[in-house]
């Protein structure tokens, strides 16, 4: 019985989790600079793992932690690369 | 017993975790400038994220997947920051003048009219 409720503290966490990635899509569309726009995806894709790794614990698939680790390595070098490129167009990019 | 304690430690940090990106959302959605942003996107975004994933390590107990959500925590501790921080050295080197007191008033953008052709 507690392993059921804790599968749906989970998944409701997950889909609380789902609702506040969709709020940073304000700043992604409505940030007036680029650097902005760039904060905003990065966190909506720190949410996302957050989210990938709840889903593993919530539906008992432990192998969405693998997607969520690439999505991780991904995330960061989005944000590393683009934030270079802003910059004197990122010299070797 | 331990099993009810494990659960209630469970939900404790899942509770902080969804609190601390809670703030991290406004503070993305609220604050006056890109830094402010970077500010709060880099402290609260990463101990929200790193709670959540240590109730999911918490919750996979003693298992070769939870050395996945532990290396994952670890990895989001590190790089979280460094990319906030990257990206709010990319805004001051291309120019963004950080919002003071001293600022006019009219460098801070409206947010109902968002004009992307100013800058």
């Amino acid at each position: 019985m507690t392993a059921d409720l804790l599968n749906d503290i989970f998944l409701v966490t997950a889909a609380l989790f789902v609702v506040l990635a969709i709020m940073m899509f304000y700043r992604a569309v409505a940030g007036p600079t680029t650097q902005d726009r760039l904060l905003a995806v990065n966190v909506l894709g720190t949410n996302t793992v957050v989210i990938l790794a709840l889903l593993a614990a919530g539906l008992g698939e432990p192998w969405f932690l693998d997607i969520a680790l690439i999505y991780a390595l991904l995330n960061f070098l989005m944000a590393i690369a683009i934030s270079k490129f802003t910059v004197e167009r990122g010299g070797v990019l | 017993m331990i099993e009810q304690l494990r659960f209630w430690g469970i939900v404790v940090l899942l509770v902080f975790g969804l609190f601390f990106t809670f703030v991290s959302a406004v503070g993305v959605i609220r604050l006056p400038d890109i830094y402010a942003r970077a500010h709060t996107a880099s402290q609260t975004d990463t101990l929200g994220a790193g709670l959540a994933l240590a109730a999911v390590a918490l919750a996979l107990g003693w298992d070769s997947m939870t050395i996945y959500a532990v290396l994952l925590l670890f990895f989001v501790f590190i790089t979280n920051p460094t990319a906030a921080h990257a990206i709010a050295r990319s805004a001051a080197e291309s120019g963004i003048v950080p919002l003071t007191d001293e600022t006019e008033v009219d460098v801070e953008p409206d947010p109902s009219t968002p004009d992307e052709g100013e800058s």
